[in-house]
């Protein structure tokens, strides 16, 4: 099937209107959240139902043209990145919230809808906990590709802990359902490899989720110090009573200054670090721990305590703000989303002082201090000439030192392409060719979202070895797996 | 199933597996032996190959509450040392005995599921040995990473038929200084099943919200712990007592625990999958078939457990629920898995055939 035709039979699909070639349309599906990459695809194709989204694999497949599936386009990773060759499968028309279950505390959601969504649709008693900062745009279906996480993660768990079941169309244009709104199904837990596997794998159209009880109390503070070591040395402190926030979030004095530029939140400039504690849980033990955490805070220079709503939002807002305020600092900015262990972090952010320094380059702070996973923003000039490029090799060696450290390459924005060049960092030959044998079992084509997250392209080939039946399945007397 | 071999090191066990997977002999993996009799009966030719000795805690990083350990570390020895920092892996499945590689690859879980999660949720890295020799990992030691594809999940409860897990990275949690368990007794199904919802759907913060029934009669227990945990188990106990339920409360509770955890295993324990609002319905099906039951109640996993073993109680289970049989007489024939859609059973037999290509690993 040429191109041509693939169009012409996607446009049958869905409708004339919801196919996209004009050159003009398709530069808005060009890149994802991250700017820095822009591939125009053949067409853009917008189905409105899971059965239209299992029609366009089908066209797809019978063409041998890869695809890309997308939802709202705010990753970080440039997991949404379109191949030029291929068909950009866009789900924000599949927004439709199918079931809510507040007995079984189960919602199903088609991908396009929004996270916030989910935990509109169940409030005021229960709440979908993985929480990315984008959480008012992104898409459950990106949020299942990515295995997000978010502020609240340290205490509640990521995308992946929240997922029971998933309608799947893989790459060959066939239907699964792995997993229920049950937990526990019997044999291998596909579901658990399906997310985060970054669109790699097929199509979720259903996805299960898990919402649970929304806490009693939430007590926020914002504690403010001279540095970033400082207030490392309070997160370990707070950690080795025992004690599990519901977020602990810290910022350095860059993404302060920026952040307060932008939200007037009242946070004092002139801070080497702000450590936003939140406890929630019932009220009785948010009130034993809180005292406890303001006592652990006793080297601040000040400590805040939200004493309502709106005051938690507006300490929340200068956290929340911190990338989007960066443009106060610098033009452009690059930024990582990598790990390390939590008490190397005054080690860690050293290096990353002298590295910045190297480069002649100011590098921001801000990390979710729980789980260790550090958002270094390399601010840099693209208008000055060579800035750009000096800033993506300081990118690189942050993430290096954190590799180092014993830590990993992303903790939520997900690989994608843009850290895929990364990867043999952390995994050897043997472990990238065992990822590889599990996107072979779902896609041996390669048709679904190729290349990402593999430093380098392979294929898959036939089923190395002869494959043996047990005795016991022979004699059908038992399954395999 | 004779040759045992208890290779010392992973590289010696990679390679006695490589061997076995060239000589296209069937290879059963083994840990601490106590959860044998779950899978399906392995060939007579079928080798041992034991993780015992695999046995070094690796790392315990108490300050990033994560800790490394070979497969053929037991886990109470684990929690040993995590205990010394008030620390521990959240995994409380009933085998004294059984070794943190079985625990992963089986998927057992105790009353620590409900606010912890499984083996699937705490193992944030793995390295596995696989039938062409291969000797991969996955995932890493920090608790965030979304680097690769999640492997470890894969291998968490698939019994030892992908490969054998070698080493795994875990994610430990404090252990709370204090607890406090409400107990509320029932005299009826409706009665739990109402008891169990009221204190499931409200906002406390149980660690450990289960459910015990048999004859007709049966009790739901809510576990808090932390800092200031009688607030919370009073809270519990004014829901079950608005549900019509008499209900105590219990600090010192470790006995009571201990007993549900014992009752997942029996001559025949069958696990059964459903969501919490059909507890009634299960209930029923328990009484009707003579058993008695512990159960997560908001998770909806329930452990029946049988004092007759038949197949016939299976396969009436079957016909509501998704029930998979763990204990059970080796002379009961039976499939303990039970029925898999056919597309997803094509697409597991996908996945082992990439993962095990000798297709050894039984």
């Amino acid at each position: 099937m040429t191109n041509g035709s693939l169009v012409e039979r996607l446009r049958e699909v869905v409708g004339s209107e919801h196919v996209v070639t004009h050159e003009r349309q398709l530069a808005t599906y060009a890149s994802d959240g991250l700017l820095q990459y822009a591939v125009t695809p053949v067409a853009v194709v917008l189905p409105g139902t899971a059965e239209e989204v299992t029609a366009v694999v089908r066209a797809c497949h019978a063409a041998d043209v890869p695809w890309v599936a997308r939802g709202a386009g705010s990753g970080l990773s440039g997991g949404a990145l379109p191949v030029e060759e291929g068909v950009l499968i866009a789900l924000s028309r599949l927004r439709r919230i199918l079931e809510v279950d507040i007995p079984n505390g189960r919602v199903l959601v088609e991908p396009g809808v929004t996270n916030i969504a989910v935990s509109q649709a169940v409030a005021p008693t229960h709440f979908f906990p993985p929480d990315p900062s984008s959480q008012i745009v992104c898409t459950i279906g990106g949020n299942v590709a990515e295995n997000s996480g978010g502020a609240h993660c340290f205490k509640y768990g990521f995308t992946t802990n929240y997922v029971s079941g998933l309608d799947v169309v893989l790459p060959d244009g066939s239907e699964v359902s792995l997993g229920g709104p049950e937990l526990d199904h019997p044999g291998y837990d596909l579901v658990g490899a399906f997310v985060g596997s970054e669109g790699t794998l097929g199509i979720a159209t259903r996805i299960w989720l898990r919402v649970i009880p929304k806490p009693e109390d939430v007590r926020t503070l914002v504690a403010f110090f001279g540095s970033t070591v400082q207030a490392g040395e309070v997160v370990s402190r707070i950690v080795s009573e025992g004690i599990v926030p519901g977020a602990i979030e810290m910022m350095d004095n860059l993404s302060i200054r920026a952040a307060e530029g932008a939200t007037n939140a009242g946070y004092p400039v002139e801070a080497g670090a702000a450590l936003v504690v939140e406890l929630d849980g019932s009220e009785a033990e948010c009130e034993a721990r809180f005292e406890h955490v303001i006592e652990l805070c006793g080297d601040a220079d000040s400590v805040r305590v939200a004493q309502d709503e709106e005051e938690r939002e507006l300490i929340w807002r200068a956290r929340k703000a911190a990338f989007a305020a960066m443009g106060r600092i610098a033009p452009n900015y690059y930024v990582q989303d990598s790990v390390i262990p939590r008490t190397r972090l005054a080690e860690v952010l050293g290096q990353i002082e002298e590295l910045a320094a190297e480069h002649e380059l100011q590098v921001a702070n801000v990390f979710h201090a729980g789980d260790g996973n550090l958002h270094p923003l390399v601010c840099y000039d693209g208008a000055n000439p060579g800035e750009a490029e000096r800033a993506e090799e300081l990118a690189g060696l942050i993430v290096k030192v954190c590799v180092d450290a014993g830590g990993s390459i992303t903790g939520e924005h997900g690989v994608g392409v843009d850290k895929k060049r990364y990867m043999p960092a952390m995994f050897d030959e043997a472990d990238l060719s065992t990822f590889q044998r599990l996107r072979c079992a779902f896609d041996p084509d390669g048709h679904a979202n190729p290349g990402k997250v593999m430093p380098t392209p392979r294929l898959c080939g036939e089923v190395p070895g002869p494959y043996r039946r047990h005795p016991l399945e022979q004699a059908g007397l038992a399954e395999r797996f | 199933m004779h040759v045992a071999q208890a290779p010392a090191t992973r590289d010696e066990l990679c390679s006695a597996l490589a061997a076995v997977g060239e000589a296209g002999t069937p290879v059963r993996f083994r840990g601490g032996g106590t959860k044998l009799g779950w899978a399906p009966a392995a060939p007579p030719e079928a080798i041992e190959l034991s993780t015992a000795g695999l046995t070094q805690v690796v790392e315990h990083n108490a300050g990033d509450l994560t800790a490394v350990l070979e497969a053929g570390v037991p886990l109470a020895e684990a929690q040993a040392l995590f205990a010394k920092e008030d620390q521990r892996l959240a995994l409380d499945p009933p085998d004294s005995g059984a070794t943190i590689g079985g625990v992963v690859a089986s998927g057992d879980t105790g009353p620590l599921r409900g606010r912890y999660g499984g083996p699937r949720d705490l193992v944030v890295g793995m390295r596995v040995a696989l039938s062409d020799g291969t000797l991969a990992k996955s995932g890493g030691k920090v608790i965030k990473n979304v680097a690769g594809y999640d492997i470890a999940k894969l291998f968490a409860g698939s019994f030892g038929t992908l490969g054998a897990i070698v080493e795994v990275s875990v994610r430990l949690h404090p252990v709370a200084p204090d607890t406090a368990t409400a107990v509320g007794q029932a005299r009826d199904a409706g009665e739990l099943a109402r008891g169990a919802a009221a204190v499931g759907g409200s906002p406390l913060e149980h660690h450990g919200l289960d459910v015990r029934w048999h004859g007709g009669r049966g009790a739901v227990l809510a576990r808090f712990a932390g800092a200031a945990p009688r607030p919370q188990a009073e809270a519990a106990a004014r829901l079950l007592e608005a549900e019509g339920l008499p209900t105590e409360i219990l600090d010192d509770d470790g006995s009571l625990w201990d007993e549900q955890r014992a009752a997942q295993r029996g001559p025949l324990v069958v696990k059964v999958s459903g969501l919490p609002t059909r507890l009634p319905e299960l209930l029923r099906a328990a009484d009707e078939l003579g058993g008695s039951l512990v159960g997560r109640a908001a998770l909806g996993l329930s452990w029946l457990r049988l004092e007759e073993p038949s197949a016939a109680a299976v396969e009436r289970l079957r016909r509501d629920f998704i029930a998979v049989v763990l204990d059970r007489p080796a002379d009961l024939e039976v499939d303990p898995v039970g029925p898999v859609d056919p597309g997803v059973r094509s697409l597991m037999q996908r996945v082992k055939e990439r993962f095990d290509p000798a297709g050894v690993c039984v």
